[in-house]
């Protein structure tokens, strides 16, 4: 057994790598998600709200371009609300039969247009720094889902001796606390359909739910997929076992 | 140790414990036999057209400009569909053939949904070259439709075969009329 | 053992133009005779063959949806675990296979250490198998960079780098990459190198099982079987006990894939690589923290030798020492079952390792830089200066006469006692 153990430290001594490194910046408070846990699936309330808050609050800035209208099925849309969304985007298409490029109502086969033509539009609208795409920022990472609430929720005043140049503003959670991000938050900054109050609290949880589908698209078929998989392997050991059992019993 | 070489025979016990070997050995195989093909339809599906790909399997084409006598071809799932704005003298052709000289019967009628206009995939059903006749001046076949320049097949005005080795008439695709002049395919 | 004869009237017609099954049959059925007392740790190999059939399986359709392009391999990557259907599975098998696929192997080594395996007349059969180790560091290397995330990324650029540390490397450097940097040249090279080394490594797997196949398994007792009664046929003894072992190390596997799939990754390499800004810390798949460790322990010229072609030399040869082992360790006892003093220095060796994992996470900071200086100069002592004097002056316990005979610390009743104790775990 205590040869095991060892075997075992070798092996997954890597894995403390992360918590090691994270340790110079306030780690972000762990919450209870819907989609954590061996069970933990998508809340389908939660993702649409996290939409809004997307389209209305980050898509100024941040890219979303993994993302087709047509995934949003996964939210619990329908055909035709998904076809009513992407008609409120204009995307590029082209070139046509004159060879000039054309815009056109999205369709749902169309990804989330970017807010910006390229990285360096926008560099240069962000003051040299550019907003990162958000479709896979909750693996991207470190911490997660409750990185990415804490640091939404984690804008405080700058402690005494630390100046901020304006473009900065003071993050608990941010690797080194200062960010280019201005607080994205307000208290009802949105306007929710379900009459959900929009609190700072609420919107970032939303679009935290949004995102973590986002970034894993395929969790939940994964999740289930994996339990089958699972009690069908431990049958099965079990039933090789026997056999290995049965075999050897004739060797004395 | 001499029956360990043959070890299936090895252990004779009582009845019962052979029947008892015997149902565990068969629990495994089918086990294994439903596990591994388990695994293999992943592996097989993944090769299937993915999700992104089926979500471009619709398109909308205008056919105004399309005039009489004049074909456009569109690109729909990645294949030719030709679109034919046919002469009242064409539909009159298709029209008047007996079903029995056809390799293929079927109708002309059940081939349109609108007369004037005869949409389908652009694929021999022989081999899968791309016939021709859309353009004009291009060789057209015996039947004044299209003409497979692969291995000669022979197709009427309503893209029927007539003559050569295709099995089939040019496939007709979904499609919808979403006003007069505009077709959604797929 | 017995002779492979046919009855079916097909299986005899092909037999007698291509003895194939005969062929099969001695590899790895009932003509093959194998010592009657191979424990668990003995499932190792035959894991490490399953684990690499996985990821090459998972691997060639994985190839068919990706693109080994600069501007598109992360995207591709994202199409399959988005809209390829079961490509994340696919994926995630994949990645992770390749974690177990080292997990496997790193046992399957550590039980050669243990017991002995690599002693005479077996030095061969480990050597190559030291070289299946090599050939599996660049195929998982090649293969790592293939997403073109961050990691993926100044992975190639920081590895490939290594390389300027000898003369003439600026030039071997720019001919690795067939750029002034890592490109998309690069990627195209990588991927094909990784498409094609997994079929390499089969072609040394069937070496090494030749090799093998010339003297038999090794035991944990570490004496030769003296004859039939020491042996049993590999099929079905050791066919169904590795059928079973599968299973066990499947669910351990599905557990992973299923639920925590990107656990052994690193957050970052879900960032597209960035050629202008290297992430704050980079850290290689933990499968090489050890070696990292070595490399970045040494931090001080020696005579005209500097630091960087020091690192660089005890890096490659942290696993390069492999192959001297059989030399170095000169005891006439294989198993460290029979040998106290290597016992210890074997799981303090084992226990060293797992401080270089540990440290090659971490930042080359004291006290993780002093930490991972000691680990590694008792890496290379373990093996340059302890094994040798083990050979000489370590008191070895007396051998059993045969596989068959009790061990004489359990002064066993009968015979029958110690041969019926295979599945002893080690």
């Amino acid at each position: 057994m205590k040869k095991l153990i060892i075997a075992a430290a070798v092996v997954f001594a890597g894995l403390q790598a992360g918590t090691a490194r994270a340790a110079e910046d306030t780690d972000p408070p762990a919450r209870d998600w819907s989609f954590s846990g061996v069970f933990g699936q998508y809340d389908r309330a939660a993702m649409q709200r996290g939409l809004q808050v997307y389209r209305e609050v980050c898509a100024g800035c941040h890219s979303l371009r993994l993302i087709a209208f047509r995934n949003l099925e996964a939210l619990g849309y329908g055909e035709d609300e998904i076809e009513a969304i992407a008609a409120e985007y204009t995307v590029v298409d082209g070139p046509d039969d004159e060879g000039e490029m054309f815009e056109r109502p999205g369709l749902p086969a169309d990804r989330f247009p970017s807010p910006f033509a390229n990285p360096k539009a926008a560099a240069a609208a962000n003051n040299g720094a550019v907003p990162p795409d958000l479709s896979l920022m909750i693996k991207a990472r470190d911490g997660g889902a409750d990185y990415v609430h804490a640091l939404l929720t984690g804008y405080v005043d700058p402690p005494d001796g630390v100046e901020l140049l304006d473009v900065q503003s003071y993050n608990l959670y941010f690797p080194g606390h200062l960010t280019a991000m201005a607080p994205p938050l307000s208290e009802d900054a949105v306007a929710y359909g379900d009459g959900t109050p929009a609190t700072v609290e609420r919107m970032a949880s939303d679009v935290v739910s949004f995102l973590a589908w986002t970034a894993e698209p395929a969790m939940e078929e994964r999740k289930r997929m994996g339990i089958k998989v699972i009690l069908f392997l431990l049958v099965f050991t079990g039933v090789l076992y026997a056999v290995k059992r049965k075999v050897w019993a004739g060797l004395h | 140790m001499a029956d360990t070489a043959n070890p299936g025979a090895g252990p004779g016990h009582s009845g019962d414990g052979e029947t008892r070997r015997d149902f565990l050995y068969l629990t495994a195989a089918a086990m294994g036999v439903v596990g591994t093909a388990a695994v293999a339809w992943p592996i097989i599906d993944s090769m299937n057209p993915a999700a992104d790909v089926r979500a471009l399997a619709s398109i909308v084409v205008d056919l105004s400009p399309v005039e009489e006598g004049m074909a456009i071809t569109v690109i729909w799932r990645g294949n030719p569909v030709f679109v034919r704005h046919r002469t009242a003298a064409e539909i009159e052709t298709a029209r008047g053939v007996a079903l029995d000289d056809l390799p293929d019967p079927e109708t002309d009628e059940a081939r349109v949904q609108k007369p004037q206009w005869l949409v389908m995939v652009g694929i021999c059903t022989h081999l899968g070259c791309i016939p021709k006749g859309q353009r004009v001046g291009e060789e057209k076949g015996e039947y004044d439709g299209w003409f497979c320049p692969c291995h000669g097949s022979h197709y009427d005005t309503s893209g029927r075969i007539r003559k050569g080795p295709a099995p089939r008439n040019l496939d007709v695709p979904p499609y919808e009329f979403l006003d007069d002049t505009t077709i959604e395919i797929g | 053992m017995s002779e492979f004869k046919p009855t079916n009237p097909v299986i005899r017609w092909i037999e007698h133009r291509l003895p194939i099954f005969s062929f099969i049959d001695h590899a790895v059925g009932s003509g093959y005779p194998t010592p009657r007392n191979l424990n668990y740790w003995w499932n190792y190999g035959s894991l490490a063959g399953i684990a690499l059939v996985i990821l090459i399986i998972t691997g060639i359709v994985l190839a068919m949806q990706y693109t080994p392009h600069a501007d598109y391999a992360f995207d591709s990557v994202e199409r399959i675990m988005r809209d390829v259907n079961y490509g994340w599975l696919l994926r995630y098998i994949h990645m992770n296979g390749a974690s177990f696929f080292f997990i496997v192997v790193y046992i399957h080594l550590f039980r050669g250490l243990y017991y002995g395996s690599y002693k005479e007349p077996r030095e061969l059969l480990w050597m190559i198998g030291v070289t299946l180790l090599l050939l599996m560091m660049a195929t998982a290397f090649t293969g790592y960079v293939l997403p073109w995330g961050q990691l993926s990324y100044w992975a190639a650029r920081v590895i490939t780098n290594m390389f300027t540390a000898f003369p003439f490397g600026e030039t071997i450097v720019t001919w690795l990459w067939g750029g002034y940097t890592v490109g998309n040249p690069t990627l195209n090279r990588f991927y094909a190198f990784h498409y094609l080394l997994p079929f390499v490594i089969v072609g040394v797997v069937f070496m090494h099982i030749w090799a093998l196949h010339r003297f038999g398994s090794s035991n944990p007792v570490g004496i030769e079987a003296d004859g039939p009664q020491d042996k049993i046929p590999f099929h079905p003894y050791y066919t169904v006990k590795d059928l079973f072992g599968l299973g066990v190390y499947l669910t351990l596997f599905a557990a992973l894939v299923f639920f925590a799939p990107n656990m052994l990754g690193e957050t970052i390499n879900y960032v597209e690589a960035d050629p202008l800004v290297t992430p704050a810390h980079i850290v290689p798949e933990w499968y090489f923290l050890p070696y990292y460790a070595i490399l970045r322990s040494v931090t001080f010229d020696i005579w005209f030798l500097s630091a960087k072609l020091i690192g660089v030399i005890l890096m490659f040869g942290s696993t390069l020492i492999l192959f001297l082992v059989p030399w170095l360790d000169r005891s006439p006892v294989r198993s460290a079952r029979f040998r106290p003093w290597y016992k210890w220095f074997f799981w303090i060796w084992v226990f060293d390792v797992a401080v270089l994992t540990w440290v090659g996470a971490n930042l080359p900071v004291p006290p993780y830089l002093y930490i991972g200086q000691v680990a590694s100069v008792w890496y290379f002592f373990h093996f340059l200066v302890i094994l040798p004097l083990l050979s000489i002056f370590e008191p070895t316990k007396p051998l059993p006469s045969s596989i068959g005979e009790p061990v004489l610390k359990g002064g066993g009743a009968s015979a029958a006692g110690a041969a019926s104790k295979p599945m002893e775990k080690a």
